[in-house]
């Protein structure tokens, strides 16, 4: 089953990823066949199995609620890309 | 004293201790081999020689109060996906180009208390996702033992620079094999450890749940050392674990009589190239000679599902972790618009190389209403079984041994157009992640001049296992003392 045209624009958007048309038509030929390649698992009987989400088994970690320093202000917006005050300047959510 | 950058940890840390060198000199010597062969090899993004000869006089000084200890005064290279305060980290992606981290990593904060130096960050595929480093979004990397061949990946420019020489140690990272998979391209040792082993704090996420920063070296002790001062819990990483770390050391012994190992049959795979075959078998060969009881006919059943499983939670992982190159914080920000979400969306169409957009692709698709429980789910459940057959294999067994990787080192550019091709170099390794078992690759001879490398699994904490197999092995044959011309 090749994807679409519409399904990689899709999935593009919900990633807020932009693409290139070129992109777009090279993912839809490469995507396709990866796909193709995942089908090998519908051979697997995984009825009654449980998922695994990670390999060691610690159950939830708690640590005690201890104040400490965090990193200054300055330091935090070294790598800022837009900045006013000790604000990220960003565009207009709403319009 | 001559080709002071050739030593190894142990080395060199006899040398300092006994006066016979100064960290300067060594660092001196690293740096002047680095320049001169640097602009071949291309291993290096960052030299941080001002920072390395700082490091090196604060070591000696420390040397001089008589408190050394083994890595204090050697000089390093750590992949650039490992954060170091004040030093550029750029994950060899255009997105993180001018990223300069307000923290050190864990892993960086525990080498700088020994008084290690730092002599620069090394090339990678880009957020490492890649099995050739081709995919930097800067340079590629060459392979030492041919030019013309890739280093491996992700962490290419760090196993290529310790087999030159370049520095006497470097730190990788592996979620899939990237430690292990160059290490056996560029005939040197790497550690995957266990996963919960070391701490991820300050490691760009690729893949939380599989990735782990591990040692590259240039011999079996040296492994065991850095692994002895990056190991332990941190709390700033709840996927580590409360154990304490044992002196890895002690398990450098050359008897390996009893030990029970395991050849699973699903490695020797189709399309393996003959010479790593005949490689391994000359190998293991080997390891029963000197005393291990061997079982040639292992099944690992799940095995052959290892790459799709991969290939779903990995990207499905990376597209939740790299959501956050927005443009806001941090990194490359598209300025030429005034629409919020067209800046988002170029900023990532900018910033990201064309494999990191395509598993954000991927993982986007897998975790997607409609698909999350065909794929997500599904390779999660799969996980299950993969772990499950290794947990078998070791009630019977002390240790698994495979190839490193289906073949040899490969041309560069040979399958940058084919990302499956590209997926198959890490059959033999991404299972071990997806299980979250160690797993170290070591020298085990050579096919047409370039380094095969053999792959010892044990099971959950049992690095000692390992390296006592891997330690046993190294001293029985003479490949982690051969060079590569250029060295």
């Amino acid at each position: 089953m090749k994807l679409s045209e519409e399904e990689v624009r899709h999935i593009a958007l919900l990633a807020r990823l932009g693409l290139s048309d070129e992109e777009v038509q090279k993912f839809r030929n490469q995507l396709s066949n990866i796909l193709e390649h995942f089908e090998v698992l519908k051979q697997v009987d995984t009825t009654d199995l449980l998922p695994t989400a990670q390999s060691v088994t610690l159950e939830n970690i708690y640590r005690p609620d201890e104040p400490a320093p965090s990193m200054t202000v300055t330091d935090i917006f070294t790598n800022a890309p837009n900045q006013e005050e000790n604000f990220f300047k960003v565009r207009a959510v709403l319009e | 004293m001559d080709n002071l950058n050739q030593l190894t940890v142990h080395q060199a840390h006899k040398l300092l201790k006994e006066k016979k060198l100064s960290s300067l000199e060594l660092t001196q010597s690293v740096l002047k081999h680095l320049r001169k062969v640097d602009d071949r090899i291309r291993a290096c993004v960052t030299i941080t020689e001002e920072q390395a000869i700082t490091d090196a006089k604060a070591a000696d000084r420390t040397i001089a109060n008589g408190d050394i200890k083994p890595l204090t005064g050697i000089p390093a290279l750590i992949k650039d996906v490992i954060c170091t305060k004040g030093i550029r980290t750029t994950c060899s992606s255009k997105m993180l180009e001018k990223f300069v981290p307000p923290y050190d990593a864990t892993v960086i904060q525990k080498l700088k208390a020994e008084n290690y130096v730092i002599v620069g960050k090394t090339n990678m595929d880009e957020f490492a996702m890649g099995s050739s480093t081709e995919n930097s979004a800067f340079f590629a990397t060459h392979n030492p033992w041919n030019l013309e061949c890739v280093p491996g990946g992700s962490s290419g420019g760090s196993a290529a620079a310790v087999a030159i020489d370049e520095a006497i140690y470097a730190l990788g990272s592996d979620t899939g094999g990237s430690i292990r998979q160059p290490a056996g391209f560029c005939g040197v040792v790497g550690l995957k450890p266990t996963y919960g082993r070391v701490s991820r704090y300050g490691l760009v996420a690729f893949a939380s749940s599989l990735d782990q920063i591990g040692p590259i070296t240039k011999d079996v002790t040296d492994c065991a050392i850095v692994l002895n001062y990056i190991s332990g819990h941190d709390k700033r990483d709840s996927t580590t674990v409360p154990y304490a770390v044992p002196d890895y050391t002690e398990a450098l012994k050359s008897d390996i009589k009893n030990v029970r190992i395991g050849i699973p049959r699903e490695y020797f795979v189709e399309g393996m190239q003959p010479g790593v075959r005949k490689a391994l078998e000359t190998a293991i060969n080997k390891l029963e000679e000197l005393g291990a009881s061997v079982d040639w006919d292992v099944s690992l059943p799940y095995t052959k599902y290892a790459l799709a499983a991969y290939y779903i939670l990995a990207p499905s992982e990376a597209s939740a972790n790299l959501a956050r190159y927005d443009g806001v914080k941090y990194g490359y920000s598209f300025r030429d618009t005034t629409n919020m979400w067209e800046a988002m969306e170029k900023t990532k169409q900018y910033g990201f190389g064309l494999e990191v957009k395509r598993r954000i692709m991927l993982g986007t698709y897998a975790l997607s209403a409609g698909y999350y429980d065909a794929y997500y789910l599904k390779a999660q459940k799969v996980r299950t079984l993969i772990k499950r057959d290794f947990e078998q294999a070791f009630e019977k067994y002390d240790a698994l041994v495979t190839p490193t990787s289906p073949t040899a080192a490969f041309k560069i550019g040979e399958k940058t157009d084919d990302p499956v091709q590209m997926y198959l170099s890490d059959v033999c390794t991404l299972p071990i992640n997806i299980a979250g078992v160690p797993a170290i690759s070591i020298p085990a001879g050579f096919v047409a001049g370039l380094p095969v490398g053999m792959q010892i699994i044990s099971k959950h904490f049992a690095e000692e296992t390992l390296l006592r197999v891997a330690f046993a092995y190294e001293q029985a044959t003479p490949w982690h003392t051969q060079k590569p011309a250029l060295a």
